[in-house]
């Protein structure tokens, strides 16, 4: 069986999967997205940085921190039919805000009310409509940054003014949402095919409990509506090796506020007390499997 | 066996673990600052690359 992992370089969540790998009787190749230099004309049987063919691989498990790199790294294996973890129809839908919304959105999962607009006029209309306070985000971003909570029209006219003069076009793009409530955390459920292995609250006192933005993570039990709703949005972006970000309303309501394609998970284990490393090697090698 | 490296930051010692990896990430623990572990035989580690717009999960 030959696996491939791709990354940027190998954070804490890599060296995870490596040692869990490794406790499995596998030794996956280390593709480093910075040494790609593929031939897009020709096909899956040049050599991968690691010597091997690409055609090789039974699976490849995407792990980039760079999302550009990783998305079209995976529409190229994908093109060749190589089997990936994600697969790009998923990382594309969730890599992309927008894209996440509408993809629940026809598989009829709740999420908090959200509205696209192009131009500053008609991004104030959105907010204005949404309701303040509202919620501003780039469709493409993580770890918290460049997300705006606008209380009031003054505000909502400074950002927007900011994001049409300082910003590129991705910052044109206005995506608003509604601001849920929430008690003060908000929850990030891990899914692995199609399974809800674990979730940790993420508590912080400011309104963004990204970890990556100094949020604690203790763990969140499993309830029959958390694993409902979690599995309906993970099928909804086609599934794989998902964390979902959950958010509780006021009425205690669950709506799902994004998922993410390439999960952090080094401080999710410890309070979870599942090993997840181990779980999405297991899923890997399940993938794997089907191939070979 | 641990080895030590100093860091291109701020010249401290920094303890490089037995099971470090060539491409990890380590933060030195005087200055804060990333770090890239290039090569392990010879130690070798530089800044790590800078965080760019579309890094993240
Ligand atoms: N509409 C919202 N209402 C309340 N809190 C929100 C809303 N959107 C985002 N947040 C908070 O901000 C955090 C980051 O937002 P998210 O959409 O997950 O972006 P990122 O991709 O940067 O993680 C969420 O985990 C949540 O705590
Ligand atoms: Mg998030
Ligand atoms: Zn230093």
């Amino acid at each position: 069986m030959q696996i491939a992992i791709l990354v940027t370089h190998i954070r804490a969540e890599e060296k995870l999967l490596l040692t869990a790998f490794a406790e499995a009787g596998i030794e996956p190749d280390v593709i480093l997205d910075r040494d790609i230099n593929i031939d897009l004309v020709a096909g899956p049987d040049q050599q991968a940085p690691s010597g091997r063919a690409w055609s090789a691989y039974d699976v490849v498990l995407e792990r980039c921190v760079s999302t550009s790199r990783g998305l079209y790294l995976l529409a190229i294996l994908n093109r060749w039919g190589i089997r990936t973890i994600n697969s790009y129809e998923t990382a594309a839908i969730c890599s992309d805000k927008l894209q996440t919304t509408l993809a629940l959105s026809t598989a009829g999962v709740n999420q908090p009310e959200t509205r696209v607009a192009f131009t500053p006029e008609s991004a104030m209309g959105a907010i204005e409509r949404v309701g303040y306070p509202a919620v501003l985000k780039p469709t493409t971003g993580s770890w918290g940054r460049l997300l705006a909570r606008v209380n009031d029209s003054d505000s909502a006219e400074a950002i927007i003014e900011h994001r049409q003069t300082l910003g590129d076009y991705n910052h044109h793009t206005y995506y608003v949402q509604s601001y849920v409530n929430k008690p003060g955390r908000d929850i990030r459920a891990f899914v692995i095919g199609g399974r809800t292995i674990c979730a940790i609250y993420r508590s912080s006192e400011h309104w963004i409990t990204n970890t990556a933005r100094g949020g604690s993570a203790s763990n969140c039990p499993i309830t029959p509506d958390l694993d409902d709703i979690c599995q309906r949005a993970a099928a909804a972006v086609g599934g794989g090796i998902l964390a979902i970000d959950v958010l509780e309303d006021s009425n205690g309501e669950l709506l799902i506020n994004e998922i993410n394609h390439t999960m952090e998970f080094r401080n999710s284990s410890a309070p979870t007390g599942v090993d997840i490393a181990a779980e999405v090697v297991r899923y890997a090698l399940a993938q794997a499997e089907v191939v070979a | 066996m641990n080895q030590t490296v100093s860091c291109v930051e701020c010249d401290a010692e920094l303890n490089v673990p037995a099971d470090a990896m060539e491409n990890e990430l380590i933060s030195c623990p005087d200055c804060g600052v990333e770090l890239e572990i290039l090569s392990l035989n010879p130690l070798t580690i530089d800044l790590a690359p800078e965080v760019e717009e579309d890094w993240g999960e």
